[in-house]
């Protein structure tokens, strides 16, 4: 590594420790931004020499890392970005604070996928999904899928690990001559983990034709561009490799999408020659992802942790929720974006049946969505009103953004 | 209304759906069903014909793509231009309300609308996103609009229409007018669920598609709060 590059990152490394030391966050963010102003190829260089996966996708990225890390872990020691700071200046934090390392995953913010891959020359791309997210300042998502494809066609030599349930992953993971999928590429691994969320792929992004869907098919129908045939799948509570051995998958996380991103994690694993078998059993060490369903006890009640921030991710919230008193809180702060109009995009009655109590800097938003949706709600000024507003047992939390940190705070930022 | 039940369109869901449009749909349904009315709520996708008797059209929001699908299929379709011409009520939102006028710019194009409105739009020099507010035409007797808005467009008025609103905050057409409406036709730039933050500007659709000359009141502590608020966070975002 370059004289210059040694020095940002041990500068780099410094200010994380400060960071912490002066309890201002995680200093997964401080640190690579003071490395990058010294050496602005810090993270190149940070990066050679390491086999490095990115995972990226609107949902499910955070939690995906922190399994393909366990499972990759097989093989030696790997660098991450856990704490989900996901762009250019995490990921230089990340690998200042490692060390060596022969082995990388990380986490990419979807929007910055393209300067990631240029800058870390990955061995492997995970895709996950592209769906609404913060639509007052994030890319639609079409716009986002070209971006993707643009990113990585010119790198037919990266592995792409991509979902093919979603039409917007598969026409942004296959290169535009070769968009007949019953041809997959020879570099890129089909999963399918599901796909709860279909409001943003009706329309093809090749053609601009519709999109049908029939079961777990779909295709376009003014062009080729259909559902590959996937090698990972998921079945009953386990994991289908491309050889269909059957690996059962338990899990500390709950809910079905997990298990989707378990299969996806060991896809990205299985690129570095990681066998399921082996993997298997580190994945069921992982209890919580960045306070993610982290459980804490409250005044007798168990509270857990979920966070939610887009229509998709709402709806695997409820899948993972237990039948309990549900606290929902809604913020719509810059990391939030500041539009609460998908709101109307999720379908709240899986919640009718339950207590629910609502909180946040836009619970009126919610509240009269609940209205509309006939789920009724009551409205709590504080995290510890909602703690005392419901008998002693669990309490499900699902919040979005700075709403889940408010609360982590609270909970002296549970991990 | 043409029978006892109030029949609710909400055209090509699956184009025009892009930021909690569906919030309209329901807004309207239960306002209606509140107050003693059977409705019927019809999601038409663009590979449907349009009924052309419904009570109530509703035209969403959508990315440039899908709004000039959706143009290019009602055009081809005509059943909106049916029920227009035998009274019925067209509420467009964002996209779905450029697309009712003469012309709109999608992806650097121009397209052609379903003229029926007096209006057409093109780009404006910068994204207008954040709240949307302005006080509404007196003649239609409503409380201020309160919304957020994300648009690339400029609209501008032809005399056959007039605004729907003075901005007091936000850009909508042009930084001083902001949507459009000409008998029982309404446009708006307060994107997504404009009705659930103007349940009275759901009430006046709904008299216009009633007949009635008013409607009972309704409970709506939790909308007001939500107006209330957001009147001072716009306020206070001035100051």
């Amino acid at each position: 590594m370059p004289l210059r590059a040694k020095v940002a990152s041990s500068v780099s490394r410094t200010a994380a420790a400060l960071s912490r030391a002066a309890g201002r966050g995680d200093g997964s963010v401080i640190g690579g931004w003071i490395g990058l102003k010294i050496d602005p190829d810090l993270l190149a260089h940070l990066s050679a020499g390491r086999a490095i996966a990115l995972i990226s996708g609107t949902n499910g990225k955070t939690t995906t890392t922190r399994l393909a890390a366990a499972a990759v872990g097989v093989l030696g020691r790997v660098a991450t970005n856990s704490f989900g700071a996901n762009m250019p200046t995490g990921h230089t934090s990340a690998l200042a604070k490692a060390g060596s390392t022969p082995y990388a995953v990380l986490e990419v913010d979807e929007h910055y996928l393209a300067q990631v891959v240029e800058a870390t020359e990955p061995h492997v791309v995970a895709l996950l999904n592209l769906s609404r997210d913060q639509l007052d300042r994030a890319k639609e998502v079409a716009m986002m899928a070209q971006l993707w494809r643009a990113a990585l066609v010119r790198h037919p030599d990266i592995r792409i690990v991509a979902n093919a349930d979603d039409p917007m992953v598969v026409w942004a993971a296959t290169p535009p001559a070769t968009h007949d999928q019953r041809i997959t590429p020879p570099h890129v691994t089909w999963f399918s983990a599901g796909q709860r969320w279909h409001d943003d792929s009706w329309v093809c992004p090749e053609c601009g034709s519709t999109i049908q869907r029939s079961g777990e098919q779909w295709w376009c129908t003014g062009c080729p561009l259909r559902r590959p045939e996937p090698q990972w799948t998921v079945d009953d509570e386990g994991v289908l490799d491309p050889t269909g051995a059957w690996y059962k998958v338990k899990l500390q996380l709950p809910g079905k999408v997990n298990v989707g991103n378990a299969a996806t994690a060991l896809a990205v694993a299985a690129e570095f020659g990681v066998r399921p078998f082996d993997a298997v059993p580190r994945l069921g060490d992982v209890t919580s992802v960045a306070g993610r369903y982290a459980q804490v006890e409250r005044e007798g009640r168990l509270v857990r942790l979920l966070l939610a921030k887009n229509p998709a991710s709402w709806l695997e919230a409820f899948d993972m929720a237990e039948q309990a008193p549900t606290l929902l809180s809604i913020n719509a702060r810059d990391p939030d974006g500041l539009d609460t109009s998908w709101l109307f995009d999720v379908d709240f009655a899986p919640l009718r049946g339950r207590q629910v109590l609502i909180t946040g800097d836009r619970a009126y938003d919610l509240a009269v969505r609940l209205e509309v949706n006939d789920v009724p709600f009551q409205h709590v000024r504080t995290f510890d009103d909602a703690v005392r507003a419901v008998p002693p047992g669990r309490l499900e939390v699902i919040a979005n953004y700075t709403a889940f940190q408010d609360i982590r705070a609270e909970l002296d930022r549970v991990n | 209304m043409s029978t006892e039940t109030l029949r609710i369109v909400w055209i090509y869901p699956d184009l025009l759906s892009t930021y909690g449009d569906r919030g309209n749909v329901l807004i309207l349904a239960r306002r209606a069903q509140q107050r003693g009315f059977r409705v019927e709520v019809l999601e038409v996708r663009s590979d449907q014909q349009l009924p052309t008797t419904a009570d109530i059209y509703l035209v969403g929001g959508g990315e440039d793509g899908p709004q000039a699908l959706g143009a290019q299929r009602l055009l081809a379709d005509g059943g909106l231009h049916r029920a227009v011409a035998q009274g019925s009520v067209v509420f467009g939102v964002c996209a779905g309300y450029q697309l009712l006028g003469t012309s709109f710019f999608a992806k650097g194009t121009q397209y052609r609308g379903l003229e029926l409105l007096d209006l057409s739009s093109d780009r404006g020099p910068t994204r207008a996103v954040g709240e949307l507010a302005g006080d509404i035409d007196a003649r239609l007797g409503l409380p201020p609009l309160t919304g957020f808005e994300n648009h690339g467009g400029r609209t501008h008025l032809g005399p056959g229409v007039s605004p729907l609103a003075r901005v007091t905050a936000g850009i909508g057409n042009d930084g001083a007018s902001e949507g459009a409406w000409r008998g029982k036709l309404l446009g708006t730039y307060s994107h997504g669920p404009a009705l659930a933050r103007n349940p009275a500007l759901a009430d006046l659709l709904l008299r216009w598609a009633t007949g009635a000359q008013q409607l009972p009141p309704l409970d709506d502590t939790w909308s007001d709060r939500l107006r209330a608020e957001r009147r001072t966070a716009v306020a206070a975002a001035r100051a």
